[in-house]
């Protein structure tokens, strides 16, 4: 086990270092350059270049990456250019709650996603599956930044049951449950996609084991019905829906993008789109490594448990 | 199952129920700004969102009289300015302290300005200062006494004292910079009516009320600026009452917030412009006919009320009416009349006529481009002439525009908000500003008239002179349009009814000192 973890997160460090190439050469491509995004309409073709001569900006592509890898190296992820501080400041403290947006959305989606997998595998061509594999569908399909503005429009406009954007309360709150306050609307509208994909999962893993002869023999020994699908069918079904659910986790992770803008939530998403758009580069590297070695270790984490549940692979 | 349910039911509820916060705070007034700001540091930002927390935490030696914009002593007592207008001396208040306890005096100021100007002083490396130019034509800086302080111009610069009154020339406290170096603009401190708080990275900037404030302290305990980017959420946010103030209203959603007693909607205009660059030196533009006919082609009234909802006035030339006193309202804008247009494009002899036509997807004070550009097509379109569009995203637009339009563009969209009648013709629309030598004349406008006007209203210091120079000029560019002019955004803001003493300012600052809640 420890030597499959070693081997994993060994295999990490080159797709983070490709990702950075690739991601600093991205940002590299598109045009426009930081120093006409800070100084907007009194971009002159002169002050332009004495913004980037002071920014570190006139030196060549393969310069400006070593010095960033070098920093990088020695824990340095160097200055935001947009916001003036430093990037891993930045990072670290969007990162926290982007991790509580996320991870939130990823008990909700595989709490609900399993449960509507379960109902609807042991109630094949049922009407509570006919009713769950419409709403998954429904739930697939929904934009989730659309989707995030009707839920405030009823539920912090209308209703007033739910702040409509933010992670606290502006002034004098705080606290676990005033996040969880807001915490409500961002997570839903980020888990409904990734509920309907694990419930759709769900039902066919569930299914297949159902049909497995374990289960007629577990059945035919006089076990309840209730203990045959929940541990005896799910404990099955579990192990090919788990790695399922760690790729959900990277899918989680980029929706936030959206979600974050929409909700107003503080979190990494928000971060990059902001990033991008000012082309701070050491601030995208730094929030894009953040986000690329999570979701590294989400699926590390996800073959972990999958070995630890399923006897064969070990 | 229906255990889960019932417990995923009550967990709901207890959520739901949580505490709703202390919006109702009466001292405390919750703005939801458009973004977050990138900087408290004065002199190291460039945008209205972060001005409009700066000025609430910093004073200028001069700022800009409520509701105008000509300026009047702040931090300064009064100041005289030599007859060769090059040197000018400010006698400074002497009961001011910054907010972390150390006095204001004439040190300080020099400090300020030189940490910016001089790329020798110790603190220079805090910056950078993409605004540094708007004073280049200070030569030094002298503390006379401890109380008076002069800076020697290097060329007569009229605009000097209103760059002053812009948030670049807000006073930091130097012990701050000392103390906190790079990440001073995380840690602000200047002599202003609110003290700096906390930051927390996308949530919220909160100042306090500062009771040693040399005006006395302001009514509000405190301010709490919230970014909320997406437009429709800051408006959810208002609607759930979430926010007292909220700025940049989207048009659509302004008669919702005029149709509810609960709220109160702010107009004013600013010294913004909205316009269409127009290449001068090639193509059909080369002929003024053809760029008078683009003004007369246009139907400005339409556009401000159906596409800016009323939002903005249609403009007349480079000099927008809110400077009152540099634009005495003798020239009005072009009608809408096709006909007169088709006649100019005839005599010009360019009917049919294809124009590439550069569009910004959005854009600093670049209103709804786009649409704008749409509507404008059409028109165009109805006098006979092709405008291709192109669409670019702002920061590619701009290196696309700024450098000039030669070989690429006939039109292409702009807009400004500037602080001075001077900034915006003199950067431009002289003769001396094309691209090459570094000036924002991407249409290659040339008229020696105009650069004479505009040379001398910089260098006299008499209001009454430059007036007059300036309503020359208004005549002259709107007659010769080397842009077509198009509207004058009127900025807007909502509050809770029970905001009071609040009123928005032509130069689009956001001054909170006065405001009450309740």
């Amino acid at each position: 086990m420890t030597a499959i973890i070693a081997k994993r997160l060994v295999a990490a460090i080159p797709v983070l270092f490709g990702l950075s190439i690739i991601v600093f050469l991205m940002i590299a491509l598109i045009p426009g350059d930081p120093a006409t995004a800070i100084l907007g309409s009194y971009a002159t073709p002169e002050n332009v270049q004495e913004l980037n001569e002071d920014l570190g900006l006139d030196k060549s592509l393969p310069q400006q990456y070593l010095a960033w890898l070098s920093g990088v190296l020695q824990g340095d992820f160097g200055r935001s250019y947009a916001l003036n501080r430093p990037v891993i400041d930045e990072v670290l403290e969007r990162f926290q709650a982007t991790l509580i947006l996320a991870g939130a959305s990823l008990v909700l989606a595989s709490l609900f996603g399993l449960l509507a997998g379960i109902v609807s595998a042991v109630r094949q061509f049922g009407l509570a599956d006919k009713a769950i594999t419409l709403l998954v569908l429904i739930g697939i399909s929904v934009p989730s930044f659309w989707l995030g503005l009707i839920l405030i429009l009823y539920f912090a406009v209308k209703i007033r049951l739910f702040p409509a954007s933010g992670m606290e309360a502006v002034y004098g709150g705080g606290g676990p449950l005033d996040v969880l306050h807001h915490l409500v609307l961002p997570a839903v509208t980020l888990a409904v996609v990734a509920t309907g994909v694990i419930a759709r999962l769900t039902r066919t893993a569930m299914l297949e084991v159902l049909r497995q002869d374990y289960i007629r023999t577990a059945r035919a020994k006089g076990l309840s019905e209730r203990r045959v699908i929940y541990v005896h069918a799910f404990k099955a079904a579990l192990v090919s829906v788990i790695p399922v659910i760690g790729i959900q986790a990277g899918f989680v992770l980029g929706g936030a993008v959206y979600i974050e803008t929409v909700f107003q939530w503080p979190g990494i998403g928000a971060m990059l789109v902001n990033a991008i758009s000012q082309r701070d580069i050491l601030l995208v590297q730094g929030g894009v490594l953040v986000v690329a070695a999570s979701y590294v270790l989400f699926n590390l984490l996800a073959d972990i448990l999958q070995v630890a549940l399923d006897p064969r692979l070990k | 199952m229906k255990r889960i349910l019932a417990a995923a039911i009550a967990a709901f509820g207890l959520m739901a129920s949580a505490p709703a916060s202390a919006q109702g705070d009466p001292n405390v007034l919750l703005v939801g700004q458009i973004a977050e700001p990138k900087s408290l540091d004065p002199q190291a930002v460039t945008a209205t969102n972060d001005f409009r927390i700066l000025v609430n935490v910093y004073d200028g030696l001069v700022r800009f009289r409520k509701g105008t914009l000509e300026v009047e002593p702040a931090l300064a007592t009064d100041w005289t300015i030599s007859e060769d207008g090059l040197t000018y001396t400010f006698n400074l208040r002497d009961d001011v302290t910054f907010q972390d306890g150390t006095p204001f005096n004439a040190e300080a100021v020099k400090f300020t300005f030189e940490r910016m100007l001089n790329d020798d002083h110790p603190f220079h490396d805090t910056g950078p200062f993409p605004l540094a130019f708007f004073f280049s034509s200070v030569d030094t800086i002298t503390a006379v006494d401890e109380m008076a302080v002069e800076f020697k111009l290097k060329e007569p610069f009229a605009p000097f004292l209103s760059n002053l009154a812009y948030p670049t020339g807000l006073i930091v406290s130097p012990a701050a910079v000392e103390e906190h170096g790079a990440d001073f603009g995380r840690n602000p401190t200047g002599t202003g009516a609110f003290k700096f708080e906390e930051w927390q990275a996308n949530q919220r900037v909160v100042v306090s009320g500062f009771a040693d404030h040399w005006e006395g302290a302001p009514k509000l305990e405190a301010v709490v600026f919230r970014p909320v980017g997406d437009a429709n959420t800051r408006v959810a946010e208002m609607l759930s009452g979430g926010l007292d103030m909220m700025v940049e209203v989207p048009p659509d959603s302004l008669q919702t917030f005029d149709d509810d007693a609960n709220f109160k909607v702010y107009e004013e205009a600013g010294p913004h412009l909205w316009f269409l660059i127009l290449n001068t030196k090639e193509g059909p533009f080369a002929d003024k006919k053809v760029r008078q006919a683009v003004n007369y082609a246009i139907d400005k009234q339409a556009i401000v009320e159906n596409v800016l909802q009323g939002t903005a006035e249609v403009a007349a030339g480079p000099i927008p009416p809110a400077f009152e006193w540099a634009n005495d309202g003798s020239v009005e804008p072009y009608p809408h009349n096709p006909e007169r247009a088709k006649e100019l494009i005839a005599e010009a002899g360019v009917e049919g006529a294809d124009l590439t036509f550069y569009v910004a997807e959005g854009g600093s004070g670049m209103l709804d481009p786009v649409a704008m550009a749409t509507a404008i097509q059409a028109d165009l379109a109805e006098v006979g002439l092709n405008a291709n569009i192109e669409t670019y995203e702002w920061n590619t637009f701009l290196s696309n525009v700024n450098p000039g339009l030669e070989g690429k563009a006939d039109m292409a969209e702009m807009a400004w908000m500037t602080n001075d009648p001077d900034t915006l013709p003199f950067l431009a629309l002289r003769s001396d500003a094309l691209p090459s030598e570094g000036g924002f004349n991407s249409g290659y406008y040339s008229n020696p008239e105009v650069d004479e006007l505009l040379t001398k209203a910089r260098q006299t210091t008499d209001q009454a002179e430059r007036a007059e120079y300036y309503n020359q000029v208004q005549q002259i560019v709107h007659d010769d349009a080397p842009w077509a002019f198009v509207a004058n955004w009127k900025q807007n803001a909502v509050t809770r009814a029970e905001v009071q003493n609040f009123s928005l300012e032509p130069s689009f600052l956001l001054i909170l000192k006065d405001v009450s809640k309740g």
